[in-house]
């Protein structure tokens, strides 16, 4: 990406979701080494958090990337799962397609990608069903 | 900021120290390194849980505190017991024989912290209900909890409770009754708190949400405990009525007692710091949803789990419950003139970020760069050779100038395996050639020369890590 002073690159596993968290962890650590303001740090990581635990969660994991530029944090979530039947409804609070086994565990509240909306400045979602899903969102840096 | 010399009780005892890595990779914040044999602690990021005083073998790592001859500093003296220290005793049934033995040290009164417990308790209760969108919030009971969200958890700030901690609440009472009692001067007072930690002696030196503390002076539990059995034998053949706590108070000594006296359903108790950090990690991505109140304890079990105290605090916490059966719920109520200032936060808490690498973040990302390319150079065995507890802690401490690559011992390993092979060249290249006796002396002693200045480097290179001169 141009002008990106610093890419990130992760692999997210769909092992199990107890491990699922783990790059947005990182990218939490590393963004507060970097110095950048915590509300913004506070966005980033709960927008990551959801897109990371949605691939384990639906589409058998995938890779994300992130990139830091001087204006705003981007990130790319891109899986290769089944897609998203009805983008308007998933977007819907409680909504959820979650299996029982997960659901049974306290996840699948439906509350993923509206938490990912209200915790990024732009978000958009390209889905291909049968062949899988990519979410890009900023979140801008202050002026 | 950076020049502000943090107060910390937690210090070291140099002729003591090995220079053993054991505190190094207990600390929660990674906040000491062994240099010079010495495992010294970096200001900064040390919060005084006492964690490396727990665990140091060697009682090199210690506390500061007072001494009981502080008492002869004053006209006046007033106890401040915290209830941890009833948890301390064989057999113990009635608080009042701890009281009267307290007096019968040489303090003119008592003044219970436990009982201000019962205060703090009631005004977190209404504040908790009349602010909701501060949920959840977090007791600031817990001096080490709230610099470690000071420095590492901003994001929760906003959340901490502004309430002032019993012990201080209990300063601030027991001289405004001491001055009224006696008609002294409150300067002549002097208010002493019985503390079962390191972290709250640094907080009456150094307190937060308020500008300065009432406490005078703070002596250790297990100072005081030989000090007291023998008056407490005493004591028992006629105990003075002085407890003004109950159950609530009382319970505030012990893992889970803080959340019980805020009577709520929706509420989170962690204790130990390691299980703290971790509640903080994701009370910081938003994991948990419905609580109002977190209670907080660096130490296993709650506050009778600190360093200063004397029994096991597993036990301690089970004659706590025992001697909660027999009090009432409550003794202590807010009194109607409890002033703002005596219970509320005067000052805010202020983010400290000093875990950011650089001073802007162009170049806080150039340091980054270094450290993960530094950490691809080490093993990643995290043995604590080199003075740091983790191989990338030693990348960010080399990234913020403060150590040398050679440090590493798998380093130094290679740079001896690669000398060892220039030596063996060496002896098979002299063998190889056949030549004229003064070529080969001169190509010889090339070689020699080379060998030994390499050698001399490395050597040099490993007594400057002894002589480093760190902070």
């Amino acid at each position: 990406m141009e002008n990106s002073l610093m890419s990130l690159k992760y692999h997210v596993s769909p092992t199990d979701f107890t491990r699922a968290g783990e790059a947005s962890s990182d990218v939490k650590n590393k963004l507060k080494k970097l110095g950048v303001p915590p509300e913004i740090i506070r966005k980033v990581a709960i927008a990551m958090y959801e897109g990371e635990i949605n691939m384990v969660i639906h589409a058998n994991g995938g890779d994300i990337s992130v990139d830091i530029t001087p204006d705003a944090i981007f990130m790319e979530l891109k899986d290769v799962g089944p897609g998203i039947e009805d983008i308007d409804k998933a977007m819907q609070a409680g909504y959820s397609t979650a299996p029982d086994n997960v659901r049974s565990l306290g996840f699948g509240a439906g509350m993923g990608l509206p938490n990912m909306k209200k915790n990024s400045d732009t978000m958009d979602i390209q889905t291909v069903l049968g062949q899988g899903t990519t979410v890009t969102m900023t979140v801008n840096m202050p002026e | 900021m950076d020049n502000h010399k943090f107060f910390h009780s937690v210090y070291l005892n140099e002729e003591l120290c090995n220079g053993c890595i054991n505190c190094i990779k207990r600390c929660p914040t990674q906040a000491i390194r062994v240099r010079n044999g010495k495992a010294v602690i970096t200001s900064q990021f040390c919060i005084d849980c006492g964690e490396c005083v727990r665990i140091c073998a060697h009682h090199a790592k210690r506390s500061h505190y007072d001494r009981p001859d502080i008492l002869s500093n004053f006209k006046y003296t007033v106890a401040l017991p915290a209830p941890s220290l009833y948890s301390q005793f064989n057999n113990l049934d009635d608080i009042n024989i701890v009281l009267t033995a307290l007096i019968y040290m040489g303090f003119n009164d008592v003044f219970e912290v436990a009982s201000a417990a019962e205060i703090v308790s009631e005004v977190s209760r209404k504040y908790i209900d009349e602010h909701p969108e501060k949920w959840p919030l977090i007791s600031t009971a817990c001096p080490s909890v709230v610099r470690l969200i000071r420095v590492r958890f901003p994001n929760l700030i906003d959340h901490l409770l502004p309430i002032n901690p019993p012990v201080e609440v209990a300063a601030r009472l027991a001289r405004k009754y001491a001055a009224e009692k006696t008609g002294m001067a409150p300067e002549d007072i002097g208010i002493i708190f019985i503390s079962p930690c390191p972290s709250k002696v640094t907080y009456a030196k150094e307190p937060l949400g308020t500008a300065k503390s009432d406490i005078d002076g703070v002596l250790a539990i297990k100072d005081i405990y030989p000090i007291l059995l023998p008056l407490m034998v005493e004591a028992e053949k006629s105990p003075k009525n002085l407890s003004r706590a109950g159950q609530i108070g009382v319970g505030w000594g012990s893992h889970g007692g803080e959340a019980a006296g805020i009577v709520t359903d929706n509420y989170l108790a962690a204790d130990g710091i390691d299980n703290v950090i971790r509640v903080l990690e994701d009370l910081e991505d938003e994991k948990f949803s419905n609580l109002s109140f977190i209670e907080l304890n660096s130490c296993d079990g709650g506050c009778v789990g600190g360093v200063l105290t004397v029994e096991n605090p597993y036990v301690a916490q089970a004659k706590l419950k025992k001697l909660n059966r027999h009090l009432p719920e409550v003794v202590t109520h807010a009194p109607a003139d409890l002033a703002e200032d005596e219970i509320n936060w005067t000052e805010d808490v202020e983010y400290l970020p000093v875990y950011r690498l650089g001073t802007s973040m162009k170049e806080s990302i150039m340091m980054m760069n270094r450290v993960e390319r530094l950490c691809q150079k080490f093993p990643g065995l995290d043995c604590g050779a080199c003075g740091a507890p983790t191989c990338k802690a030693l990348a960010e401490d080399i990234v913020r100038g403060k150590a040398n690559e050679t440090y590493c011992i798998h380093i130094l390993k290679d740079q001896i395996h690669s000398l060892t092979r220039s030596m063996n060249s060496l002896v098979n290249s002299a063998s190889a050639y056949e030549m004229k006796g003064n070529d080969y002396r001169y190509i010889f002693k090339q070689y020699l020369k080379t060998l030994l200045s390499d050698i001399s480097l490395l050597d040099a290179a490993l007594n400057l890590n002894k002589e480093d001169k760190d902070e």
